[in-house]
């Protein structure tokens, strides 16, 4: 008797070993000399799930495999900077403009952009709908005292919100109705939405968890909403260890012509719009940056 | 903001939500810990595995859990709670109710069983018994609470998806932390992460020291 308790003790310790090993990952062809790639990257890539196509399209292709880390961009960026990161795909230009500057970045190509919208519930109590411009649209919510819900987390999106906020006459800092979330875009869309407050956000994420939201697109088309996205390699002079030869076959490869299209169609079947839009023919000044 | 007012609003915070669920869980917990170590009914040892399964739960699973109940499309969206100190409480005391029981009953069930036989023979009450049992096991059930407090004072998933970790509201150092390290400002990180640590060894410190006491005597 003594000894079935034990024999039941080492068959589920093996069975707990077992599930832990089976899911035995598909070998790729020519696998290359350092096959660990860490891509840094922002939260609305990974959210909207353009990533889940493009990453393995390129592992299969090349053989390298990546380990995606969806941060913030201000996240993103320092992963870059402290070596922590092969190659960044961020969007806050100014931003990335100092990385490269301070030459921890080596190379960095324009790859797609995609647009901000402000969201907010349909009884848009602060009447920002039609709001000729993003800025006069936050103004008006900072006048009616209606709840925003900032992203606080120095993203990409919390930067370009600032901005908005800066050419406004209106100082939303310490506000009540200026709700500080420090999460992600998916979830601060999910505490405007309990709290039926306006939030700006990029349209790939919020037409991603639309079904879940009680919340509408009340501004859009501005040409200040534009958010564009760049890939940047890291600089191997600063950080030998990076893995260089992985971070350019990834630039080179999400602008090459295959991922290119894909970036256009992503979204198209499933919300019958694109949700980014590819732009490696473009330069930054057709973007209207610097 | 290292150490500056915002600080102490998330440290006391952090204090306040833990304290109180670690209350509450023992309010729930010690009785139901001693009537699953010494009570005789069938599911016993079924309610006990289960506590023992809850010691380990997940924290972001609970606060799933409890964001569910707790949105407005929820069941319990109507008492418009999700988002505020009292969501967190709640995640917390289901995180650390079943540590605070499991550890109870394996407290109890530790001691002599002929001190019972003894204690009956002696025409305890009932009240009595559990009473003088508790003091017996005053050691182990001290260590339960602090298992309590220390499963809720250092779990971020609950915190984050109930509180939201709003500005001034439900930000506590926990997900403060994990913001910070988001931010890439890994030196307040790390400065948040030491303060969350001296005030876990300073609550357990003071524990340990009543729990000392108690076993010089």
């Amino acid at each position: 008797m003594k000894y079935a308790r034990f024999t039941f003790l080492l068959v589920t310790v093996f069975a707990l070993l077992l599930a832990a090993c089976a899911p035995a990952a598909p070998e790729p062809a020519p696998a290359p000399a350092n096959p660990a790639l860490i891509l840094a990257t922002t939260t609305s890539t990974q959210d909207s799930g353009l990533l889940d196509v493009l990453v393995p399209l390129f592992e299969g292709q090349t053989g390298y495999v990546v380990q995606t880390v969806a941060v913030g961009t201000g996240a993103a960026l320092k992963m870059g900077e402290e070596g922590n990161a092969d190659v960044l795909l961020v969007h806050a230009p100014a931003a990335e403009k100092a990385l490269m500057e301070a030459g921890f970045g080596k190379d960095r190509f324009l790859v797609m952009h995609n647009d901000f919208v402000i969201v907010g519930p349909a009884s848009d109590p602060a009447g920002i709908k039609g709001a000729g411009t993003s800025v006069e649209a936050l103004q008006k919510i900072a006048d009616a005292g209606a709840n925003f819900i900032t992203r606080g987390d120095d993203s990409g999106t919390h930067k370009m919100e600032l901005s908005l906020w800066g050419k406004t006459a209106a100082d939303p800092n310490g506000q009540a109705w200026y709700v500080d979330s420090g999460q992600g875009m998916g979830a601060t869309l999910t505490i405007a939405s309990e709290k039926q407050g306006y939030t700006l956000t990029d349209r790939a994420t919020y037409l991603a968890n639309k079904e879940n939201l009680e919340l509408e697109i009340l501004v859009e088309g501005d040409a200040a909403l534009l958010n564009v996205y760049h890939v940047i390699t890291v600089n191997p002079d600063k950080w030998p260890k990076s893995n260089y030869e992985g971070a350019l076959a990834f630039a080179n490869f999400v602008t090459g012509a295959e991922a290119q299209e894909l970036i256009g169609e992503f979204g198209v079947d499933q919300f019958g719009q694109s949700l980014f839009f590819p732009d490696a023919d473009k330069t930054d000044a057709d973007l209207g940056l610097e | 903001m290292i150490f500056d007012a915002e600080v102490f609003q998330i440290t006391l915070l952090s204090l306040q939500i833990s304290a109180l669920a670690t209350g509450l869980s023992l309010l729930i917990g010690l009785p139901f810990g001693t009537l699953l170590a010494l009570g005789k009914f069938p599911g016993r040892s079924f309610l006990l595995s289960m506590v023992n399964t809850g010691m380990g739960l997940p924290p972001v699973v609970v606060g799933l859990f409890v964001a569910m109940m707790l949105w407005r499309s929820g069941p319990l969206g109507d008492l418009k709670l999700i988002y505020t100190p009292t969501a967190i409480i709640i995640a917390q005391v289901v995180i650390s109710f079943p540590v605070v029981t499991g550890l109870t009953a394996a407290a109890l069930q530790a001691l002599d069983p002929r001190l019972r036989l003894q204690l009956y023979g002696l025409g305890a009450s009932l009240t009595q018994m559990v009473w003088m049992l508790w003091r017996e096991a005053r050691l182990p059930l001290l260590a339960a609470l602090m298992a309590g407090f220390g499963s809720v004072i250092s779990e971020v998933g609950a915190s984050m998806m109930v509180g939201g970790n709003i500005r001034y509201q439900t930000r506590v150092l926990t997900t403060a932390i994990v913001l910070e390290t988001g931010k890439g400002h890994f030196d307040i990180a790390i400065a948040l992460g030491v303060l969350l640590l001296a005030i876990t060894f300073l609550v357990n410190w003071a524990l340990t020291w009543i729990q000392q006491r108690g076993a010089r005597r």
